[in-house]
C-alpha cells in the first residue's frame, strides 16, 4: 500500500485523539482511581440548620434515628431527641421535658393560654469544630472527619466514658450491646452516598436541614445571612456547626 | 587523641545498645499503630470508611417517585410537598431497592395525621393543629381531607 504524507498525518492524528483518553485510563487503573468512591472528604463540610419555629415535637426525627441507626429503643438512649421547654415569665428556670425523648410525641400537658411560652427544639450532635469530647480520648476512638462530622471509631473504642462526661450537650451514650460509645454522626453512611440524614429526610416541617457548608450552591448560606441565628453554648466555643433559628435564651 | 581511640570500644557499646532500642521502638510502632492512623489526624483513617458501611434504611423522597408518578404529581406543589414520603409511610430503602421484597403498609388515616396535627400548646401558632374533640367525628380523615395535597385537591 502507497502511504503519502497527507495520509500519515492523518492516521498519526486519529490515533493522537486516542491517547487523551488512554493515559486517563491508565492512570486510573494505575492508582486505583477507578474502583474508588466518587464522595471526596475534603469537599464537604456538614452541619445543620435547625428551625425551632417550625418544630411541632412530632418526634419523627427521634423514631427516624432509632430506625435508621439501630439505635436501642430503650428510652435512655438517643442519638437525637426532642426538649419541650415552658417558661413561665415569673419563674426562674423553665419547665423542660422530654417523655422518651419525644419518641412518642408529647401529651399535652400544660393549659393552652396559661401565659407562658412553650416550644420543641430537637437535639443532637452539634458536629463541633473543636469538639471537647474528641480531645479528651485516649485511644483516638472519636474525631472530627474532615468532611466536619464527629465519628466513633468502634474497633478501638474502650468504653471509658470519659467522652460522655465530656460532651457538654449530652450527646452520648453507651451502647448497651457493645460497650462501646455511640453517638449521632449525622447519617455518615447517608450523606456520603448524597442522601441527606434520616431525621431531616422525615422532618414533615422542614425545621431540621442538613447543610454542606462548603457547597457554595447550598441555601445555608443565603439562610445564615437572613436569620438570627444561635448555637447551643456559645460560651463554650465548640464550634457548633448545628445553627438554631429562633432560639430561645431559655434553652441551655 | 589517644585517649579517645582506647575508650572507643564502650562509645560503640553505647551505639549498639542505643541501636537496637531505635530498632526496637520501630518494630513496637509498626505492630501497635493501626494502619491508617494519623493520615488525617490522630485516629485510623479506616475509621471513615467504617462509618459509611451501613446501607440505609430511609430510601429518600427522590428514589419513591421514580416509579411513583401519579403521587408525585398530587403531591407536588400541595400544601404537604415539604413533607418527605417516609414521614408518613415509614423507612422503604428495601422497597425501592427491590419492589416485591417490602410491601410497605398503608398507614392508618384514623391515627397518622394527628403525629403533626396534635393540636399542643407548644407548637407553632401557624401550624394547623386540631382537637379531635371539637372536629374529629371518628371517620377517617382522608374521607375529607386528601392526605398527599391537603389544599390542592378539593375536600370531597
Amino acid at each position: 500500500m502507497k502511504s503519502d504524507r497527507r495520509d500519515f498525518v492523518l492516521t498519526a492524528g486519529k490515533l493522537l485523539v486516542l491517547t487523551a483518553p488512554a493515559a486517563a485510563y491508565l492512570e486510573a487503573v494505575e492508582t486505583g482511581k477507578a474502583e474508588e468512591p466518587a464522595y471526596k472528604n475534603n469537599e464537604h463540610y456538614w452541619g445543620m440548620i435547625v428551625d425551632v419555629e417550625k418544630c411541632i415535637g412530632c418526634g419523627n426525627c427521634v423514631r427516624a434515628c432509632k430506625t435508621e441507626n439501630d439505635v436501642p429503643l430503650e428510652p435512655y438512649f438517643f442519638r437525637t431527641w426532642v426538649e419541650r421547654y415552658h417558661v413561665a415569665e415569673a419563674k426562674e428556670h423553665p419547665d423542660v421535658d422530654s417523655p422518651d425523648g419525644g419518641y412518642n410525641g408529647f401529651p399535652e400537658k400544660y393549659a393552652a393560654g396559661d401565659g407562658a411560652k412553650s416550644f420543641f427544639v430537637p437535639k443532637l450532635c452539634n458536629a463541633c469544630a473543636h469538639s471537647p469530647c474528641t480531645q479528651v480520648c485516649p485511644v483516638g476512638a472519636t474525631f472530627e472527619s474532615p468532611d466536619g462530622a464527629v465519628l466513633v471509631d468502634k474497633t478501638y473504642c474502650l468504653g471509658c466514658r470519659y467522652c460522655v462526661q465530656a460532651c457538654p450537650y449530652g450527646c452520648r451514650f453507651i451502647d448497651p450491646r457493645t460497650n462501646t460509645v455511640d453517638k449521632c454522626n449525622l447519617c455518615y453512611h447517608r450523606i456520603t452516598k448524597g442522601l441527606t440524614t434520616a431525621c431531616c429526610e422525615s422532618c414533615p416541617t422542614g425545621a431540621r436541614q442538613l447543610v454542606d457548608l462548603k457547597d457554595p450552591k447550598d441555601p445555608v448560606h443565603e439562610f445564615l445571612r437572613t436569620h438570627k441565628i444561635q448555637v447551643l453554648k456559645p460560651q463554650l466555643a465548640t464550634g457548633a456547626k448545628v445553627f438554631y433559628n429562633g432560639l430561645d435564651g431559655s434553652v441551655r | 587523641m589517644n585517649r579517645f581511640v582506647k575508650d572507643k570500644e564502650h562509645l560503640f557499646r553505647m551505639a549498639a545498645l542505643f541501636a537496637a532500642g531505635v530498632v526496637l521502638f520501630l518494630i513496637f510502632k509498626a505492630v501497635l499503630v493501626p494502619e491508617g492512623f494519623g493520615v488525617y489526624g490522630h485516629y485510623r483513617a479506616g475509621a471513615l470508611a467504617d462509618n459509611r458501611v451501613r446501607a440505609p434504611r430511609f430510601a429518600g423522597r427522590a428514589a419513591c417517585v421514580e416509579c411513583h408518578t401519579d403521587e408525585r404529581d398530587a403531591w407536588k406543589g400541595g400544601k404537604h410537598a415539604g413533607v418527605g414520603c417516609e414521614a408518613c409511610h415509614g423507612a422503604l430503602a428495601k422497597h425501592a431497592a427491590d419492589p416485591s421484597a417490602e410491601k410497605p403498609v398503608k398507614p392508618d388515616p384514623r391515627t397518622i395525621c394527628f403525629t403533626c396535627h396534635l393540636a399542643n400548646a407548644a407548637k407553632p401558632r401557624k401550624f394547623p393543629q386540631m382537637d379531635p374533640k371539637n372536629h374529629f367525628d371518628g371517620g377517617a380523615c382522608n374521607g375529607c381531607h386528601s392526605p398527599h395535597a391537603p389544599d390542592k385537591e378539593p375536600k370531597k
